[in-house]
């Protein structure tokens, strides 16, 4: 690799020393591969000198999955960002892991075809570190997360070795490698090109807003939609607080003195659309909805999405610093888990504001607050202890589409076994042996049966 | 609980174990090694919870399939494992991998699989996944469970996803082309054909299944009859080119029904040499075919995938002795 694609300057090093996550690592050198070979090229020269190596896309990950710990080598996947190609009638594209998930489905809509994995974050985030944490997003809930959309995947091993993991074909011979790679954060390899899968844009689409006098109301009309029997392509929730903001920051007509409002798609054929969004309507009017409005024009949608999308950036306005958490719950304990949350921002003293993807139990409270004020970080961190483990006393799980990385690393056994967790390591093991692929990451120090455990170096969280 | 650990002790003091579940599916994967003494072992049986209003069901790996359908229909519900045999067990219909004919709309069944609890060749209960639908915390083992053979642990409880059953479900067949059906018809849940006769199925609200068949010309029909002989296979190929393996199966004395979209053709014959004929012609098409019944001196699997290593590292990691299943999935052993 030439001298252009390989970087070591003091200043580029602090830019690729964390993610959009708090954790902060250290850099050794960084490099930008432009082709699978220079990706396999850049793999080999780190294990010749004992140096392990750290994927990043767009660095918009909020775990620390990307942060380089023990002086690894950063390899940036931006610059490997091509459509390879697109096959319209087999519904497949073969990309690049630097191509962003908005521009694929851009490139594909004249198709009549899309996407469907859409995270908050996919104006920035590439296809790769959707891969790397299994990302969700609103349209997830009917579609499936990436797992779901990902067929097969030409993938650098931690050895250097190029591997075909999964293929076109339905079922691959012999164990799923390409189910065991998508969600394993860089530390299975480096994928550089990947098969997708896309999906047909549906013939009709309707966006409905139900707004709510109060937060319980809205999560009860969550499970009561669930359990009529219809699971509709998007279900979001947003509370007060963060309603009031994005209305004020888009104006896409949202209720500024409403509790809670409930962001709800459906799409399909006509008769099936017609007949959810008659059910749906009455299920949130039964549990109290002050109104239920439907969006049927394409600007109408697109606003309401647009507010939805453009939360995260609309806090920006209220406080300098933010903590978003990322929690799953079954959906039936939605109504408490989102209780308990309220409280433990109260016990602290902190701002907590809500939006999430309710439809599928996955909660993302967000902690707005200013990093400059005396302690303040010790309270959000109590408070994110708190909610993880309101979370796992209501049988739900670590992370729905962020990621374990280095944020939860350690939370991993209050999830698993010690069993559990030993079957991890191995899994792991048995991909990259000599473990330089993104050492340190998911399991928490002392996973392997015998191991000792320590502090992974030069990071702090 | 009890049950588990009576297991994983049986399992880790055993020398070779058969993993059985209802026997619908014995001879997928391989014959297991007779050289040495088996100790079989099934699964517990039953329903552990469900609860309709977060669709999704705890179940112990050794229930019938048809048990749990019938549980699941009770609430409205279905989980689209879809065996031919409902006597099947879930946790063996897992391990075989082998997805339903309803996958172009509901996807595999890999993708059904939330948790899993199972027991390694060491006599460990692990348990990866969780019960809730979406979660990125640690690796995904439901995942690499799912067509594992029973080679890396013994599946002994799972919770699945679930769906609301459709309003209407209905069998059609159309003389139109397969690839047309296909982009004319939003979300099929099944088109199958076998060179003759196209079959649709379409699921959904009432008003949008009889309104697709009509503007299409849908005949009413029965399902496809799935094809018969003593010699069964899947072929698993890249859609895009069944066309041309149609063509090379016209040449032998195969029946075959493929899943348009999918990629999966089923076949079956009478003829001794037929499935290995019927093999050639799918990796002429960059497919393979997994026996799955008869033939007994064709290899199970008749390809040695290219990353077979970390398969091998991954069945020594779980079962260092080699004593789950042994013989199955051959060429995943590591051989350093």
């Amino acid at each position: 690799m030439g001298r252009v694609r390989v970087r070591a300057e003091p200043l580029e090093l602090i830019l690729y020393q964390s993610d959009a996550g708090t954790a902060r690592g250290q850099a050794s050198v960084v490099c930008f591969p432009e082709s699978i070979d220079d990706l396999s090229f850049a793999i080999r020269a780190a294990n010749r000198h004992r140096v392990s190596f750290v994927a990043r896309g767009s660095g918009t990950g909020l775990a620390g999955g990307a942060t380089p710990v023990a002086n690894s080598l950063v390899i940036v996947m931006t610059r490997m960002n091509r459509i390879l190609e697109v096959d319209p009638v087999g519904r497949v594209a073969w990309v690049e892991p630097g191509v962003l998930n908005l521009d694929l489905t851009r490139s594909v809509r004249h198709l009549g075809l899309h996407y469907a994995p859409d995270p908050s974050s996919q104006q920035a985030c590439t296809i790769g570190g959707n891969v790397g944490t299994n990302a969700g997003g609103p349209h997830c809930l009917s579609a499936g997360v990436t797992s779901t959309h990902v067929l097969a995947a030409d993938v650098v091993l931690g050895n250097g070795e190029i591997v075909r993991l999964g293929g076109l074909e339905p079922d691959a011979v012999g164990y799923d490698l390409r189910g065991c790679f998508v969600g394993s954060e860089g530390t299975m390899g480096i994928a550089a090109s990947i098969a997708v899968r896309l999906t047909p844009d549906p013939p009709e689409t309707r966006t409905l807003l139900a707004d709510f006098t109060s937060v319980d109301a809205a999560a009860e009309t969550v499970s009561g939609i669930i359990a009529e029997g219809i699971v509709p392509a998007a279900l979001e929730m947003m509370d007060a607080p963060i309603t009031r903001l994005v209305e004020e920051f888009v104006g896409a007509g949202y209720p500024l003195d409403a509790e809670a409002v409930l962001l709800i798609e459906v799409t399909g054929l006509i008769g099936g659309v017609d007949a959810e969004v008659d059910a749906i309507r009455r299920v949130a009017l039964e549990h109290g909805a002050r109104q239920v409005k439907v969006a049927i024009t394409e600007q109408d949608r697109m606003l309401l999405w647009k507010g939805r999308k453009s939360a995260f950036g609309a806090i920006a306005k209220v406080a300098p610093d933010y903590y978003l958490h990322d929690i799953v719950v079954p959906r039936t304990r939605l109504v408490e888990v989102l209780k308990r949350v309220y409280e433990i921002a109260a016990e602290q003293d902190l701002l907590v504001m809500n939006v999430f993807h309710a439809g599928d139990g996955n909660l993302h409270p967000l902690f707005v607050f200013d990093g400059s004020e005396p302690g303040i970080w010790e309270r959000v961190y109590a408070a994110g202890d708190g909610i993880v483990q309101a979370c796992l006393d209501a049988g739900g799980v670590l992370s729905g589409e962020h990621g374990i990385g280095l944020e939860k690393r350690d939370y991993m056994s209050l999830a698993y076994s010690a069993d559990d967790l030993d079957a991890q390591a191995r899994l792991r093991d048995a991909f990259d042996p000599d473990g330089f692929a993104n050492p340190e990451k998911i399991l928490p120090a002392g996973s392997r049966c015998g191991e000792m455990k320590r502090a992974p170096e030069g990071t702090w969280i | 609980m009890t049950a588990f650990v009576e297991l994983a002790e049986q399992i880790g003091n055993a020398t070779a174990v058969e993993i059985m579940g209802a026997g619908t599916q014995r001879g997928i994967g391989g014959a297991v090694d007779a050289s040495k003494p088996i100790v079989e072992v099934r699964a517990p049986t039953g329903i552990v919870s469900l609860d309709p209003a977060d669709m999704t069901v705890r179940v112990l790996a050794g229930t019938p399939v048809g048990v749990l359908s019938a549980a699941l229909a009770e609430v409205g519900q279905e989980c689209p494992l879809d065996p031919e045999d409902s006597a099947a067990t879930v946790g063996g219909v897992l391990a075989c991998g082998c997805s339903g004919i309803r996958r172009i709309r509901y996807g595999p069944i890999r993708d059904r699989v939330l948790e899993v609890r199972f027991i390694t060749g060491q006599g460990r209960l692990v348990r990866g996944g969780g019960p809730t639908v979406k979660n990125v915390s640690g690796y995904d083992f439901p995942r690499l469970m799912v067509g594992s053979h029973g080679t890396l642990g013994m599946l002994v409880e799972v919770v699945l996803k679930t769906q609301p059953l459709a309003n209407k479900s209905s069998w059609y067949t159309s003389e139109l082309s397969p690839a047309l059906l296909r982009t004319s018809i939003y979300r099929p849940a099944c088109i199958a054909w076998n060179g003759k006769m196209t079959y649709v199925l379409l699921e959904g609200h009432e008003i949008d299944v009889l309104s697709q068949a009509s503007e299409l010309s849908l005949e009413p029909a029965q399902s496809p009859p799935h094809p018969i002989g003593k010699h069964r296979g899947r072929i698993s190929i890249d859609p895009a080119r069944i066309g041309s393996l149609a063509k090379r199966l016209e040449d032998i004395e195969v029946r075959w029904l493929a899943e348009i979209g999918v990629g999966t053709v089923h076949v079956a014959t009478n003829k001794d040499a037929g499935l290995h004929d019927a093999r050639l012609a799918a990796h002429g098409e960059g497919g393979w075919l997994l026996r799955e019944a008869g033939a007994p001196l064709l290899d199970p699997f008749g390809v040695v995938p290219s990353n077979r290593e970390v398969m091998g590292r991954i069945r020594d990691a779980f079962d260092p002795s080699g004593k789950l299943n042994p013989g199955r999935l051959p060429f995943a052993r590591f051989t350093p």
